[in-house]
């Protein structure tokens, strides 16, 4: 905090006040009204509500679909953020190394990060297009018929590939980022000790990267979580059915398309305490452990 | 860096080898874009009988019409024109909105002693553990009862709910030094011109760089825009993107030239503002999300 403050009383409160109201609004409201609702079960046709308790947690729980979600979006987020993470630290050290180009390179290496998710899974329509899409007449070649929206594999294929494409250039900014502010100093010590690229890169480099590397896997699992929707969304075309979907899609196809605002809110609640859970382990876990500068 | 204690045969080597990597890498990011791009300058029926492929037709500007001035919808109001204008409403609207509000907060928890401020920070900074995502439906519903479905407001303001741009200038002003406050007192400068004429040309990158990140994320938003606007003359052009899909899939004859050139209109305003003002888009990234 600072010591020179003004002291005047109504203009903080001024200022604060339109963030305040909003956040009220539309922040504290929803939520509330989330955990509220995944208590009670919602008449279909509008009229009122009953107290269930833990009932819509509880069916939640012992649907079997959910639990197939569910066990998707875990391996769908591990996979993504894998390779994500792997692809762009292995781009962001081949560019931290060149001299010629690393500016052309940087720019074609982080412009998709504007893309939005939605575009991306529109290119992916395209790519994976049953009776033309390159991709498909790619695994044609090996005598292999992929079949996006048909097949439960394939289309996962399809958004995990997707998925890692869209960001692979927000894990690159950042590992280039921490690869620029290692000191000078260090990297010629370790030139010194270590004649091997390799040795050096796994004892010198990867460990003075974990900050950022666990910063960035909080971020990934966040985006495999929830920014992904749009791809999900457009490679399945709306058209949920057999297809692979993550928690958040399920949200809003019960919720939304459904008209089951309980079961939907005890969805979102345990998604909440999903964020909370990997908040908590970033502040504690990461903060504390992890100090080499 | 590397080069000075390597002989010269294997430096090239690895440098080759480095080269090859990158390349690689900037093709797999680059290719897809370019896959769309000649698409939208083909004839519908060459796509529909070969698909993409590395003939440069001469239908762009006939795309560029249909996409820009031809509605695809229902109601013949959702030109590419008219999503084009929602799509800047939203990403200007959002990203001044955020910083406008960010700096007011942040400002009044920075330099004023206040009785409730550790109350405010903390109702303030617990929004960013919840995306809207987790709270979609909720949200929706108040919006609805609100009266603000098919409305801007509807559409920007509960996306601001939210502390990032607030977060990101606390952080900021707690690095300005002090001594200018007091400077600025002694000189008879009270708060408000203390903010307006010294804080906010001192955060003039600080404003480009949340901007930039700010108008990027507005004009990408994609669920709360899908479920707060139902009628197409509101449609942005991230959210026309799933509609085009489903006309593809409904037509004998598919729109596809038009359909590419869309999206590549989506996709061409945020990639260009951050190639062009790339170092303050970094600079923001890396320091505001830490």
């Amino acid at each position: 905090m600072k010591r020179a403050l003004f002291s005047n009383i109504w203009l903080p409160v001024a200022l604060l006040l339109p963030q305040l109201v909003i956040i009220a609004v539309f922040f504290y409201w929803p939520a509330g009204y989330a955990v509220q609702s995944s208590f009670y079960l919602q008449d279909p046709f509008g009229f009122g509500s009953t107290f269930v308790g833990a009932g819509n947690y509880q069916s939640l729980f012992r649907n079997n679909e959910y639990l197939k979600i569910a066990n998707f979006t875990l391996w769908f987020t591990v996979i993504v953020t894998f390779f994500s993470l792997a692809i762009a630290l292995i781009l962001a050290v081949k560019a931290d190394r060149v001299i010629r180009g690393a500016k052309t390179y940087r720019t074609l290496l982080m412009w998709v990060y504007a893309v939005a998710p939605p575009v991306a899974g529109f290119i992916a329509v395209i790519m994976f297009n049953q009776s033309w899409g390159p991709l498909t007449e790619f695994f044609a070649l090996f005598g292999y018929r992929f079949q996006v929206g048909v097949n439960f594999n394939d289309t996962a294929f399809a958004m995990i590939l997707t998925s890692i494409w869209k960001q692979v250039p927000v894990n690159f900014i950042f590992f280039l980022s921490g690869l620029q502010s290692i000191p000078r100093s260090v990297r010629e010590a370790a030139l010194i000790d270590n004649r091997s690229a390799s040795g050096r890169f796994w004892t010198v480099t990867f460990p003075l990267l974990a900050p950022t590397g666990f910063f960035l896997l909080i971020i990934n699992i966040t985006y495999a979580l929830f920014d992904t929707f749009g791809i999900v969304d457009t490679v399945v075309k709306g058209e949920p059915g057999n297809n692979p979907m993550t928690l958040v899609y399920k949200v809003y196809v019960d919720g939304f398309r459904g008209n089951d605002l309980g079961g939907s809110s005890a969805q979102s609640v345990v998604l909440m305490a999903l964020v909370l859970a990997l908040t908590f382990v970033q502040f504690r876990l990461v903060e504390r452990r992890i100090h080499y500068t | 860096m590397t080069a000075t204690l390597k002989p010269r045969k294997r430096l090239r080597l690895s440098t080759v080898m480095d080269h090859i990597v990158l390349t690689l890498g900037a093709l797999f990011m680059l290719v897809p874009m370019l896959m769309v791009l000649q698409l939208s300058t083909v004839p519908d029926a060459e796509i529909i009988q070969r698909g993409p492929s590395l003939h440069i037709g001469d239908q762009l500007d006939d795309n560029f019409v249909k996409a820009m001035f031809e509605a695809s919808g229902f109601s013949g109001k959702n030109t590419g024109v008219s999503m084009l204008m929602n799509s800047f409403i939203l990403g200007i609207g959002f990203a001044v909105g955020k910083i406008i509000l960010g700096m007011m907060a942040a400002y009044a928890i920075v330099y004023f002693r206040l009785r409730f401020a550790t109350l405010a920070f903390w109702a303030i900074f617990t929004t960013l553990l919840l995306p809207l995502e987790v709270r979609i439906l909720p949200s929706y519903e108040i919006v609805q009862s609100l009266g603000m479905l098919n409305t801007y407001q509807g559409l920007i303001i509960p996306l601001i709910a939210s502390a990032t741009a607030t977060f990101f200038f606390r952080q900021f002003f707690m690095s300005v030094p002090e001594e200018l406050v007091e400077a600025a007192r002694i000189d008879g400068a009270g708060p408000v011109k203390f903010f307006i004429d010294i804080l906010v040309p001192l955060s003039r990158t600080m404003i480009a760089a949340m901007f930039i990140i700010m108008f990027v994320y507005g004009w990408n938003q994609y669920l709360w825009p899908t479920m707060i606007t139902t009628e197409e003359d509101m449609y942005t052009l991230v959210r026309g993107i799933k509609q085009i899909i489903q006309v593809f899939e409904g037509t004998n004859l598919p729109e596809y030239g038009r359909g590419n050139l869309l999206a590549l209109i989506a996709v061409i305003p945020p990639v260009l503002i951050v190639v062009f003002f790339q170092s303050w888009f970094v600079k923001g990234l890396t320091e505001s999300d830490k």
